[in-house]
């Protein structure tokens, strides 16, 4: 008879931890131009090597190459710098607002800023899309106006949601912006819904789901994938892989034992793992995955591999977890850096212009951060009144509201 | 106007809103093709096709984020928890989504959902068949939680609670759904179709939300009630001859409270029965309702009759269900002078 050992639980630990030498190797990367680009009606049974390639246009020169590389015309492509520039721009100033004490938390999603981008510039007017925490670039990439946004982070007068809600989950239904839960994965089921209701009043709109790693471990996720390859609705279903989810690397959601792209594979659902830090990636599996959708060909799943560039939150420090010097190690680049010098080498931009972007997109956001702060900064100045607190529990306020509204004193 | 039971007054009301609003969906699991366990749906997908009526995967959570998802795009859904038992999975989607979509979005996105789920127990369905969840919602702000306790009212409610704009939580007493009950398991029953309240208008009718019913006027003690026990208080009222005034409440959230502070100043006394258990149950808020209301009214202490404070049983089914016997208890009890 053979003896039977104690058993021992597995608890999968990061490549590196603060003080060692950061470690990527994990990362499967492709090289820029390698991986096939199949039909739009492709089945997904024969494109399931896509799951483990990577999705890569800017070679290491920063040149546009391989299949996947889409013939973008000169203003998207400035359009897509521009936008991502302002997203950081917008970032760093409502960081430094928090520190200040204008707000309660923020959150940045430097380093990312591709992915939202990109995939909102590849959208039409009317898709919904169901964001969670680090898509900020879905409203930017639009030109929505900076200082809404700030208002809301602001919790001031002027903040369309009355007080009511966190800094940073903005609503914007005209803008295809649904409302951010700070229970997150929810959304991505909500997405799919959305898409079987588009599909069942015969719309033409689509909608796009987001998650991150982390919350890609919710009961949501799973359930997302079922009805999604049920139903066959009109959804790209986003997966941002940053690494992160607070201080849980990316293996604590199950990442190290399989990628989240090869999770579509189980439904049958086509997969893409893409170089999220690469906008001509970003843009070009965005659109694929866009016209499927609105072909009626179903979901994607599409896995964004990139890194959280900052603390999960104003409230956190991740020199706690993980190496200082992670960011300089990540084989990925900076998805800006990576655009701007691709646009330089086609001979449509310049070290100059740039400055002179980055510099005016920098007075733009200080200019609406200032004029929201006239409305009122959390907690001080002209703020929501405490009235607001009970409006929009229900569409007519009932009885028992009304009655504490009035203890409450209004 | 038709004699019906339960199931097919529920059933009426969903063929008359998906008739009337092409945004009316109705889906869950087995409700498509078989129309449901309970045949709430029966005929409907055939009648309604296959993307207004449809099965959908055994997944709670799913399901509801499906239909927030829905409601969003501006569709009507009514989502089907097959038993009350199972919308634990979905809890997440119906208490921090649905609820909380319109107040987080300053009205922008909106969940006018209604969620049918059976419950409450009386047909030997054991720990996982027989629950009476309502507090669980009750508790949320930004839902609205229904149950009905007869073919007429459940056709009623559940046409207003499908054409209101919130989150409508509504449960189902499937002891009532084929009937007859009349409060005890072992004695004869009436069949719906020998009661008043089994007389279904046809078409298009409400009974308003927030709106309880009295179902039997009286004089001497006010018993606030739902659900199945409604029928068990009415056989204790009888056969006790005490001349209470029972309200069915219809709605536990908005909640009626002016028709229970109307009549419990009347009585001066107050019983208060429900299905579920008793800790943290519904019951508990009725009597801090009371009292802050009518408490210089009382003449005597408020009698609570409830489900045990433990799991739903099985083979002790009707001696965990609040019968006619326990509430003859309370009622004496109460009216000791």
């Amino acid at each position: 008879m053979t003896e039977t050992k104690p058993l021992s639980l597995q608890v999968p630990e990061p490549s590196s931890r603060p003080g060692d030498k950061p470690d990527f190797s994990y990362i499967d990367l492709s090289a820029a131009g390698t991986t096939r680009r199949p039909e739009i009606d492709c089945a997904a049974n024969s494109m399931r090597d896509l799951a483990f390639e990577l999705v890569k246009v800017l070679d290491k020169n920063n040149d546009a190459v391989g299949p996947w590389a889409m013939d973008l015309d000169d203003a998207l492509l400035l359009k897509g710098l521009r936008a991502m520039e302002k997203t950081r721009a917008f970032d760093e100033r409502m960081q430094m607002a928090q520190r200040q004490g204008k707000t309660s938390i923020y959150v940045q999603c430097r380093g990312e800023e591709a992915i939202a981008c990109g995939q909102r510039l590849a959208l039409k007017k009317g898709d919904m899309c169901f964001p969670t925490y680090r898509q900020q670039g879905l409203l930017i990439a639009q030109d929505f106006p900076i200082v809404d946004m700030i208002c809301q982070i602001y919790s001031n007068a002027k903040d369309k949601l009355g007080g009511r809600s966190l800094p940073f989950f903005y609503s914007e239904r005209e803008h295809g912006f649904f409302s951010i839960s700070g229970n997150l994965g929810t959304q991505f089921m909500q997405a799919v819904g959305w898409a079987m209701a588009s599909a069942i009043k015969g719309d033409t709109r689509i909608a796009s789901g987001w998650i991150g790693d982390g919350a890609s471990a919710e009961g949501d996720f799973h359930a997302a994938l079922v009805f999604a390859s049920v139903y066959k609705p009109p959804v790209v279903l986003n997966v941002v892989n940053n690494q992160w989810a607070i201080s849980s690397f990316q293996g604590i959601a199950g990442g190290q034992a399989a990628n989240f792209a090869c999770r579509g594979h189980g439904f049958n659902i086509p997969s893409l793992r893409v170089d999220g830090n690469d906008f001509m990636a970003v843009y070009a599996a965005s659109n694929w995955a866009i016209e499927r959708a609105r072909s009626n060909l179903g979901p994607t799943l599409i896995e964004w591999v990139t890194y959280r560039a900052a603390a999960h939150s104003t409230s956190d420090d991740p020199t706690k977890y993980r190496p200082k010097d992670e960011l300089e190690a990540w084989p990925m680049g900076d998805p800006i850096e990576r655009l701007k010098n691709h646009m330089i080498r086609k001979g449509i931009w310049d070290e100059e212009r740039h400055t002179a972007l980055k510099q005016e997109l920098k007075d733009e956001v200080r200019a609406a951060a200032k004029d929201a702060e006239s409305y009122g900064t959390l907690g001080k100045g002209p703020v929501p009144g405490i009235g607001e607190m009970f409006e929009h529990v229900y569409k007519e306020m009932p009885a028992h509201l009304l009655k504490q509204r009035k203890q409450a004193g209004v | 106007m038709a004699r019906m039971n339960m199931i097919q007054a529920i059933r009426d009301a969903l063929d008359i809103k998906l008739a009337d609003d092409d945004n009316v969906v109705v889906f869950g699991e087995d409700v498509g093709y078989f129309g449901g366990v309970f045949r709430a749906t029966q005929g409907l997908q055939e009648k309604y096709g296959k993307s207004r009526v449809f099965d959908a995967p055994i997944s709670e959570l799913g399901i509801i984020g499906a239909a927030v998802g829905m409601g969003a795009y501006g569709l009507r859904p009514v989502p089907e928890i097959q038993f009350a038992d199972y919308i634990l999975p979905a809890y997440d989607q119906i208490a921090s989504e649905a609820a909380r979509l319109r107040y987080r979005s300053s009205g922008e996105f909106s969940a006018p959902i209604t969620v049918r789920a059976p419950c409450g127990g009386g047909i030997y369905g054991g720990q996982t068949h027989s629950q009476s969840p309502e507090a669980l919602f009750t508790h949320v702000a930004g839902l609205k939680t229904v149950i009905p306790s007869n073919p007429y009212d459940a056709k009623g409610l559940l046409i207003a609670s499908i054409e209101d704009d919130d989150p409508v939580i509504f449960l189902e007493p499937k002891r009532l759904y084929n009937g007859p009950f009349d409060g005890r398991h072992d004695g004869p029953a009436t069949p719906w179709s020998e009661q008043d309240s089994g007389e279904v208008p046809d078409g298009h009718y409400t009974v308003p939300l927030g709106k309880a019913a009295i179902t039997r006027a009286g004089e001497a003690v006010t018993v606030l009630t739902y659900g199945t026990m409604v029928h068990v208080v009415a056989a204790a009222v009888q056969e006790t001859g005490i001349d209470a005034e029972i309200i069915d409440l219809r709605t536990l959230v908005p909640l009626d409270e002016e028709a229970i502070e109307a009549s419990v100043k009347k009585t001066g006394r107050c019983v208060i029965v429900h299905e579920a258990t008793k800790t943290s149950g519904f019951g508990g808020e009725l009597i801090a309702v009371v009292q802050e209301l009518c408490f210089h009214y009382l003449e005597a202490p408020i009698e609570r009759i409830a489900g045990w404070d433990t799991p739903y049983p099985h083979a002790q089914e009707w001696d965990y269900f609040p019968d006619p016997g326990r509430v003859t208890k309370a009622l004496e009890k109460v009216m000791l002078p």
